[in-house]
């Protein structure tokens, strides 16, 4: 099995333009799944016993069935009943929703790590409940929670491949394009794993860093 | 449903062959992730170098991309695997990679105290760990391995794409020939679903049970 110079120079342009669009889907999928997660988040610990209910089944349902057929319903599914997006808008409507599940608790957890003394300080300062949140509660929040939503966030890179099944033309899906006319699927694939465990260990190092830094900046 | 009627064999067929790749893969990655968080233990360089660019690899690569380049590269060298066996062996690795970093986690959470104890007794090496260190690590690991285990079943999903006729590509494969793919892709929805939900509520009740340290069941007094 030789590996060829001259395969990896056609290929390279295109496998870059598709980490470009897996990096897009991933930023976005994590855009969506962070205000989803968050309005989850604050919604479960509203007193309506009927909504958490709602909201805990919801979630539930989308962490525990696969990714892969969440996409199919949404991309082969929901056109037939209504709205029918892109392939890279519904795909990163998929990764928001799938991921939210999982921010979802993560930010609960996050909520929950605020000392109680910080919620009956804003009640004895009479600070508004907007303000309560935005101003003190999410902010403290937010700093425990980043290292996980890091490690969410590699997570929902690799993830992002299975956008290739809708037919988004990401790095996985270029990378299988170019080797179905090529039949170069030695390069094309050792490519893409190349450029995945690139970003990706770069991506776990500087979420590692940010574990440490919380954890003894708390300590 | 009538169409309900016709297609429930080849979707359980599905399920039964979902189900069967979980399990399968799942014993495997346990026996991978417990050799190998063993093995990053010792100090032996030899071993912990190569060990650690094995999961360092599949845990940075998109378990998506590990299976098609089993699948497509691993002919290429002259190495013919059976799709199944090759989805199995991916996921092996791939899950096996993270369990073997909860083997390890765990174990090195014991308490410094037993491992100097067991010296103390005069315990060989391989006697500690087996009546004293592991047994203690291991409900330590049990929340994690709940979790790897859902997250397995949803991963078995992915070797529909290298041609296994498990629960999704049976479904794919239905809808090609029947149409309707309200129907069927919800029917797979639900039959995940229902797998699912067993591991969920064992999740549940392994993370209300793990309070980290072995509690044994005889009372103390």
């Amino acid at each position: 099995m030789n590996f060829s110079p001259q395969i990896v120079a056609e290929l390279l342009p295109a496998l870059l333009r598709g980490t470009v669009v897996t990096l897009y889907a991933t930023a976005a999928g994590m855009a969506v799944a962070l205000v989803v997660g968050l309005l989850i988040a604050i919604a479960r610990r509203g007193s309506n016993p009927v909504a958490v209910l709602i909201i805990d089944s919801f979630v539930t349902v989308v962490r525990s069935t696969p990714l892969l057929i969440q996409l199919y319903l949404l991309f082969y599914v929901l056109p037939l009943y209504g709205p029918s997006f892109s392939p890279l808008f519904t795909g990163i409507l998929g990764l928001g929703l799938h991921y939210s599940s999982y921010i979802s608790e993560v930010f609960r957890a996050g909520i929950d790590a605020v000392p109680r003394g910080q919620w009956e300080a804003c009640i004895a300062l009479q600070f508004s409940r907007v303000k309560t949140w935005t101003r003190i509660v999410l902010p403290q929040a937010f700093r425990i929670v980043l290292p996980q939503i890091g490690n969410y966030l590699i997570s929902m890179y690799k993830h992002a491949s299975l956008l290739a099944t809708i037919t988004v033309v990401e790095l996985l899906g270029a990378a299988l394009n170019f080797a179905g006319e090529t039949f170069r699927y030695f390069e094309a694939f050792t490519l893409v794993g190349i450029i995945y465990f690139v970003i990706g260990f770069a991506f776990s190092r500087l979420v590692r860093y940010l574990e440490q830094r919380t954890t003894y900046g708390r300590a | 449903m009538n169409l309900l009627l016709e297609i429930s064999p080849v979707l359980l067929r599905g399920a039964y062959t979902t189900v069967l790749l979980t399990l399968v893969s799942g014993t495997c990655a346990l026996l991978v992730g417990f050799a190998v968080g063993l093995a990053r233990l010792a100090r032996t360089r030899w071993l912990s170098i190569p060990l650690a660019i094995y999961i360092e690899v599949f845990r940075n690569t998109s378990s998506l991309v590990q299976i098609f380049y089993f699948f497509f590269v691993l002919p290429l060298i002259g190495i013919r695997l059976e799709a199944f066996t090759t989805g199995c062996l991916v996921l092996a690795l791939n899950f096996g990679a993270y369990i073997s970093e909860v083997v390890r986690s765990a174990i090195l959470s014991i308490d410094r105290g037993q491992h100097d104890a067991t010296i103390a007794l005069n315990m060989p090496t391989s006697l500690s760990y087996r009546r004293i260190i592991i047994p203690q690590a291991i409900p330590v690991m049990l929340p994690a391995f709940g979790n790897y285990a859902l997250e397995l079943l949803k991963a078995t999903s992915l070797v529909s794409l290298i041609t296994i006729t498990e629960l999704t590509f049976s479904g794919a494969q239905l809808v090609q020939y029947y149409g309707h793919p309200t129907l069927i892709y919800m029917s797979i929805f639900v039959i995940y679903l229902l797998l699912a939900l067993p591991l969920v509520a064992l999740n549940k009740a392994l993370e209300r049970h793990s309070g980290g340290q072995w509690k044994p069941k005889v009372p103390t007094t």
